[in-house]
């Protein structure tokens, strides 16, 4: 039979007392690792071609306007001018207006659902966060631009701007579409990652330390803060490290509700632009160079997003391993 | 407990101490607890917050596109909207049969890939794995459109550098897999690593154990054995792929009619919610409403599909 | 403390039922017998841990000094404070230094002097004989201790906030036989302050330690309940169950 060769074969170059790893790396079939290898192979050719692909394509406009790209204030297809410093600002805007409400909001909910709801409740719950996770961005877009968009313009905004008389950062007349509203939908999609990532953190805190802090005289909230939100903060900052990074990238939902404008924001009323979504909305008839410019705010989309997801997974791997020891 | 002090007599430092804490502890309990009431109500209002967005959207989903519902709506293509009748606008049967042509292909070339490079994480622990890996991780988390602009120059433009020479087919369907299957490449290795993974070692050993070459433990027990989760992984990753707008934006084109050919311009049901929302006619934005609800639907279905379908698989074992 | 008809049952099923006799103060007492018999699910009962559980219903009364804990007045976070109780697994706080862990009781409670946590901290970890291993690095990490160490450390962390009673619910089981006798060793000297229940496996261990031994069985109806309750050194040479002789000779368990 076709298994015989490798019998002997595999009897002489391993013992069976060899460790675990050492007995899996072995390499006793050739065909096996030959696909193995050469699948991995391929994919890691197509990652390799498509960095090398945004950064080559991105070369003409360096070469055109160097790093002013980066600080520059102005971005013009038609006078060819790329400063995006008020896209970048944009992107940072809504994504720090989305993590504003969506970390309170998100890791409170976790504990909640942790902590405080009966057994049945709890995987009722998580399921329903989790199919929030499960909508696509464009529904995201349809919702925030038709129904969050005129409820923005008619009520929110005009009461947000009598707080502060028509001031910072209220002011300009509302539209509906503007740099609040982007943000605030950024919210919503970012909240569902953060609740069932912070659940996962929440939950592996053992139940063995929140009974020892009872044990002691705390209140339950004492608990919470003192013990159990410690044990779970790898876990939930990576979570909140992840989604940071879904913000920044996020292209459809955005590009419908901001209003696309690359000036910068004066306001939060104001329509403003994100990297992601002006890659998506002026790539249709842009010019060989306009081109070669959005591969630069690629680039510089790819590099956010790199370091933050980079950041996450050091800090998510840092609890799973800790929680281990314990 | 009181400690009095009696004549000769020293005071016990425990009893002391014992009496100080009750003494603190019953001052500062009511205080404690009103804040733990309160931070308690608020985590719980959190939760309240954090589920109202998801029953506002799926009530307007539904309240605004389950009238779209039709059979009219899910066989006819669009039509534009005339002087003459501005509601007329046809169905989304291009969208519908473009969106499985571009999903299809691109499940039917990542799916392998992604799991077999899975099974290459899970079985492999050199520097070029755990390389792999990282590779993947980051993958995942990048934006979707710059897979758009890579299939843009992949496919559609084509490559003529390097010595190396790829025609460009131009606007396609092809173009549109080609982005999303590369998305779901490195969802689909890093699930079915964890699924592979899972697979006890003691199962791996026993086909070790019986003189068996790697590849055929792979194929006749690692993988069955793992496959309730893989499936799950495939499936979840393909749901994901559904939705998926970025991507494709700007590289199948547009096409009112239903094309079946990959090679040509294709329509897609999220891109077409997306044009149809941002458009300038009330009906077609309106019509957006009824296919957002059906891809929602489909998504949704496939999520809690695989989910049962892996549980019933992992009962039928036991 | 006191029992009187004290039962315990989770969403109507009696998990231990008719508990009822005395606990003398300043000795320890402890709860022997087979798996299921009930005698953790008793502990827990007395310092509250129940209230965190949905279903649980505690009937009867238990009495500390003459109050009943569940329906005199008292409000559990203050009865765990006179209360104490240390666990099966040595459970510190991960993410506190090891001074941190045993002060931890009285900083919950409100207590923040520095002079005042310092001479309690140093007085608790004597008690649990961990002061000399430890003095010199109380900033370190609660989990560079050894399991013995570890659990010794939740033992001052008990202590601390000074309680009338320390239960203990299995807290050698985890521990290797050298860590085992010094805790054993810890309990008889340590029941001059407080009053000690410990909930044992180990009848070798009851032997040694306890004044007074309770003997629990599964009965029937799968609810543990009371056999026999005697000084130890009667219950382990002429008890007057029958059954406590068999388990004692190792007939069950």
């Amino acid at each position: 039979m076709a298994e015989m060769p490798a019998g002997p074969a595999l009897a002489t170059s391993e013992s069976p007392l060899t460790e675990d790893a050492k007995r899996f790396s072995v390499k006793g079939d050739s065909a096996h690792w030959g696909v193995l290898y050469g699948v991995s192979g391929l994919f890691a050719l197509i990652c390799a071609v498509f960095i090398v692909s945004i950064v080559v394509s991105s070369i003409p406009a360096w070469r055109h306007s160097g790093l002013s790209i980066i600080y520059g204030r102005v971005w013009s297809q038609g006078t060819n001018s790329f400063g995006a410093l008020p896209i970048i600002a944009g992107t940072l805007c809504t994504t720090a207006i989305a993590l504003f409400f969506a970390i309170p909001i998100g890791v409170g909910a976790a504990l909640a659902i942790v902590h405080l709801l009966p057994d049945r409740l709890r995987i009722l719950l998580s399921s329903l966060v989790e199919l929030l996770a499960a909508v696509p961005s464009v529904v995201y877009g349809l919702w925030g631009l038709l129904v969050l968009a005129p409820w923005f313009e008619k009520t929110v905004e005009p009461d947000l701007a009598s707080i502060t008389g028509g001031k910072f950062p209220f002011q300009a007349p509302p539209e509906g579409v503007s740099l609040l509203l982007a943000g605030c939908v950024l919210f919503v999609m970012i909240l569902p990652m953060i609740v069932a990532l912070s659940r996962d953190a929440i939950a592996v805190v053992p139940h063995d330390q929140f009974e020892g802090a009872l044990s002691v005289g705390a209140t339950k909230w004492q608990v919470l803060r003192k013990v159990v939100l410690p044990g779970a903060r790898t876990g939930i900052v990576g979570a909140i490290t992840l989604a940071t990074a879904r913000a920044l990238g996020e292209t459809v939902a955005v590009a419908m509700v901001i209003g696309l404008n690359p000036l910068f924001p004066p306001s939060l009323f104001s329509t403003a632009s994100t990297l992601a979504s002006t890659i998506a909305l002026q790539f249709q008839d842009a010019t060989p160079l306009q081109v070669a410019a959005l591969g630069a705010l690629a680039l510089i989309l790819m590099a956010m997003t790199a370091i933050v997801n980079w950041f996450g997974r050091r800090l998510v791997r840092g609890s799973a391993s800790r929680a281990a020891v314990t | 407990m009181t400690t009095g002090v009696i004549e000769g007599i020293p005071p016990d430092p425990i009893l002391e101490r014992r009496e100080m804490v009750q003494r603190v502890a019953r001052k500062t309990l009511g205080r404690r607890i009103l804040i733990s009431r309160g931070m308690v109500a608020l985590s719980g209002t959190a939760l309240i917050l954090a589920l109202v967005p998801l029953f506002a959207i799926l009530y307007s989903l539904v309240e605004k596109g389950l009238r779209w519902w039709s059979v009219e709506f899910f066989t006819k293509v669009p039509q534009f909207p005339s002087l003459i009748d501005p509601n007329a606008i046809g169905g989304i049967s291009n969208a519908i049969i473009g969106s499985l042509v571009i999903d299809g292909i691109a499940a039917l070339f990542a799916i392998p890939i992604g799991v077999v490079a899975g099974l290459f994480l899970a079985e492999s622990i050199s520097k070029f794995a755990s390389m792999l890996r990282t590779t993947a991780e980051i993958m995942t988390g990048l934006p979707s459109i710059l897979l758009g602009i890579f299939a843009y120059q992949m496919i559609v433009i084509g490559f003529d550098e390097w010595g190396v020479k790829l025609p460009g087919i131009g606007f396609s369907g092809v173009a549109g897999s080609f982005a999303i299957g590369v998305l779901m490449i490195p969802v689909i290795m890093k699930a079915s690593e964890t699924a592979l993974r899972g697979v006890p070692t003691p199962i791996r050993e026993a086909g070790l154990a019986l003189g068996a070459r790697r590849g055929v433990i792979a194929r006749k027990v690692v993988i069955p054995t793992a496959l309730p989760g893989l499936i799950t992984a495939v499936l979840l990753a393909f749901s994901r792929a559904v939705g998926e707008t970025a991507p494709i934006l700007w590289v199948i084109g547009a096409s009112n009619m239903v094309e079946w050919n990959p090679r040509k311009e294709m329509a897609s049901m999220p891109l077409q919610i997306f044009e149809s929302a941002t458009s300038p006619y009330v009906a077609l934005r309106d019509e957006a409403w009824g296919i957002a609800l059906f891809l929602v639907f489909v998504v949704l279905v496939i999520n809690l599909g695989s989910r049962l379908f892996a549980a019933w698989l992992q009962r039928e074992r036991r | 403390m006191r029992f009187e008809n004290v039962s315990v049952a989770f969403h109507g099923r009696t998990a231990i039922r008719d508990v009822a006799f005395d606990v003398p103060k300043n000795k320890v007492t402890s709860l022997i017998g087979p798996s299921g018999s009930g005698k953790t699910t008793l502990l827990r009962a007395m310092n509250r841990l129940h209230d965190m559980t949905k279903g649980a219903v505690v009937s009867g009364s238990i009495r500390l000094g003459g109050t009943d804990i569940y329906t005199g007045g008292i409000p559990p976070t203050l009865l765990r404070t006179r209360i104490g109780m240390v666990f099966q697994r040595p459970n510190p706080f991960p993410t506190m230094s090891i001074y941190d862990n045993v002060v931890s009781g009285l900083r919950f409670n409100g207590i923040r002097k520095r002079s005042v946590l310092e001479e309690a901290a140093e007085s608790a970890l004597i008690a649990a004989a961990l002061w000399d291993s430890v003095s010199n690095r109380l900033k370190a990490h609660a989990s560079t201790l050894s399991g013995g160490e570890q659990q010794r450390l939740c033992i001052a962390r008990a202590l601390a906030v000074e309680p009338e009673v320390l239960l203990m619910d299995e807290p050698t089981s985890s521990l290797d036989p050298i860590s085992m006798r010094l805790i054993e060793e810890l309990v008889s000297e340590l029941k001059s302050r407080v009053t000690i229940v410990i909930v044992t496996h180990n009848m070798q261990q009851a032997a040694r330690v306890s004044d007074l031994c309770a003997f629990f069985l599964m009965g029937e109806d799968r609810a543990g309940e009371q056999i026999e309750v005697a000084p130890t050194k009667k219950l382990f040479s002429k008890p007057d169950d029958p059954r406590t002789l068999d388990y004692i000779q190792g007939r069950f368990g």
